[in-house]
């Protein structure tokens, strides 16, 4: 059975110049273990998908079953982890207590707290942090410290919101080799919205491409790449290839209402 | 010189290195001027009284006895800073503490009155904006009646406020503290609502990710995101409720109390007793702020500010 299934999902938004059409007739389907891309032009709406899954918006019509229930079961059953596209971290809360946030509203023991923060702090390579605050660390940092915080309540299913969209190029490759070790090692289920081509490449199983807005999924690309990949396959013909479908897709879903 | 000792980068600097941090130079400079032009407009303040007295005793006077008197007449319409620290210190230490030409028996009296209304404004302040953020309809139907309580002038409201209560035998602190409430609830309501409502959408997403219910979002984010609002609205909120108990003071003539000093002051034309009155109200008040302030650093260390 599949963790995400969107079959017809339509969102349309009130706004006051009228009604604004977000998402037009998406299917998904994502199975466990899957890593997906949602890739589109800016606007495009791979955000509302994200966060319709998520139960941060509502769709219009159309049916999405996630976990096996509702999106809103599934947010209410904390059945995912959210990495927005900013850090988000409480600014009065050491990088620790950011990170055990979660567990204290889900009522965990503090050893329990205490022990899992260190093993995903650990595991984004932010051991020793523990007591510093966000704003003595930099942009990659803190955004880590919000992986760490979707990891920590050990969620199956992570939504990833152009999580490295506002980092530079090289800490930005060095995460998204970081991300893959991290998928590898958990096996999670991840859904990752960007609109960078080598990113979703680099990252994914799937690829689903997106056109302009109304959103409607345009293309789905199954990469072919071996598991274990590394930042020098960028330049492989495989690689090449893949990347190449998923610009044809983008450019065709560019010129959709050109 | 006076050099501010740069904090090592991501650590704070401790109080006291705040403290010594601050530059005193320009400060004394500052109120060495200060002073000096308040002694110089001190003769000509003072000249018609003093010269007066000269024509009715028929002195010869000139222009050094002018300066002279003018800075040490007992009945002077503007004092002389030294006047006013000679009459302070008598009206401080050299008198018995339950007197009441005692201004440490009038300070304890008003503060009392200003604290017990404060605490009370801190909490009634607290529990609206809390109401005004979460019940949408509270937010519609008090916010203009709290802001049109504060456009009536408080020395209208006060003997009435007085009077009333007086009528139920509820007299002294009470009432004081009553309208202290009145005035230093205002802020705390105005900064605390605007404290509520600052976290960002994405932060707010965040706890609805976490099915967070109503209460877990005002304790791990409403309220600490709150905080700096609240201690900036506190420090207004206990300058304003001082004002309210002084003024409170002044419709019953009441016999204690700091404002009760300034209106007897006023009706015996004794300027030296106001002026003291005034400076013990203006180091009553930078004591309770800074306790605030004290407490706001100490938070501030805790939470990570930047202070």
């Amino acid at each position: 059975m599949p963790v995400i299934h969107a079959e017809g999902l339509s969102l349309e938004f009130q706004t006051p110049d009228g009604p604004l059409l977000a998402l037009s007739d998406v299917d998904l389907s994502v199975e466990s273990g899957d890593f997906v891309s949602l890739i589109g032009p800016s606007g495009c709406g791979k955000t509302t998908l994200l966060r319709a899954i998520a139960d941060l918006e509502q769709p219009t019509s159309g049916t999405l079953v996630v976990n096996g229930g509702s999106a809103r079961q599934a947010r209410l059953n904390r059945g995912y982890g959210y990495v927005f596209q900013a850090p988000a971290l409480y600014p009065w809360r050491n990088v620790e207590r950011n990170v055990t946030l979660p567990l204290e509203i889900m009522g965990l023991s503090k050893a329990e707290r205490r022990e899992r923060a260190a093993r995903y702090l650990d595991m984004v390579n932010l051991a020793g942090f523990e007591r510093k605050f966000p704003w003595q660390l930099s942009g990659g940092m803190q955004q880590r410290v919000s992986i760490a915080r979707a990891l920590s309540f050990e969620p199956d299913l992570l939504l990833m919101d152009e999580p490295f969209g506002a980092l530079d190029e090289i800490t930005r490759e060095h995460l998204n080799g970081e991300l893959l070790r991290l998928w590898h090692r958990t096996r999670k289920t991840v859904i990752f919205v960007t609109h960078s081509i080598s990113e979703a490449v680099f990252l994914s199983t799937r690829i689903v491409v997106m056109s302009r807005r109304p959103g409607r999924v345009h293309d789905v690309i199954e990469s072919d790449l071996p598991d274990d990949r590394t930042l020098d396959m960028r330049d492989t013909e495989a690689f090449l290839k893949i990347a190449h479908r998923v610009r044809e897709g983008l450019e065709a879903g560019h010129s959709y209402d050109d | 010189m006076t050099d501010a000792i740069e904090p090592s980068p991501g650590k704070a600097p401790s109080f006291w290195a705040r403290l010594s941090r601050r530059r005193g130079v320009p400060i004394a400079t500052i109120l060495l001027v200060f002073i000096g032009i308040w002694y110089a407009a001190a003769i000509p303040m003072n000249r018609q009284v003093i010269v007066q007295r000269y024509t009715l005793q028929d002195v010869d006077w000139t222009t050094s006895m002018l300066i002279r008197d003018s800075w040490s007449y007992s009945r002077p319409i503007l004092p002389a800073p030294h006047q006013i620290a000679v009459h302070l210190f008598d009206s401080v230490f050299m008198q018995k503490i339950n007197s009441r030409r005692s201004l440490v028996f009038h300070t304890r009296v008003t503060g009392t009155a200003t604290l017990l209304g404060f605490f009370l404004a801190a909490i009634f302040g607290i529990a609206l904006a809390t109401g005004i953020v979460f019940v949408r309809t509270l937010d519609r139907s008090l916010m203009p009646w709290i802001i049109t309580s504060q456009t009536i002038p408080i020395l209208a409201i006060a003997p009435m406020i007085i009077v009333a209560l007086g009528s139920m035998g509820i007299r002294g602190l009470i009432p004081k503290a009553v309208i202290s409430l009145y005035l230093g609830f205002f802020p705390i309501v105005i900064g605390m609502t605007k404290g509520l409502r600052s976290p960002d959408p994405l932060q707010l997403d965040l706890m609805r990710t976490y099915s967070a219910d109503k209460w877990q979002f005002f304790r791990y984010l409403r309220w600490p995101a709150s905080v700096p609002f609240l201690f900036t609205s506190l420090k207004v909120g206990i300058a304003i409720a001082l004002v309210g108990a002084i003024v409170a003071e002044l419709p019953t003539g009441a016999q204690a109390g700091l404002g009760a000093s300034l209106l007897s002051g006023s009706y015996a034309g004794n300027m030296l007793a106001i002026w003291s009155a005034l400076v013990m109200a203006a180091i009553l008040a930078m004591s309770m702020i800074g306790l605030i302030q004290l407490a706001e650093f100490l938070n501030s260390k805790r939470t990570g500010g930047r202070v």
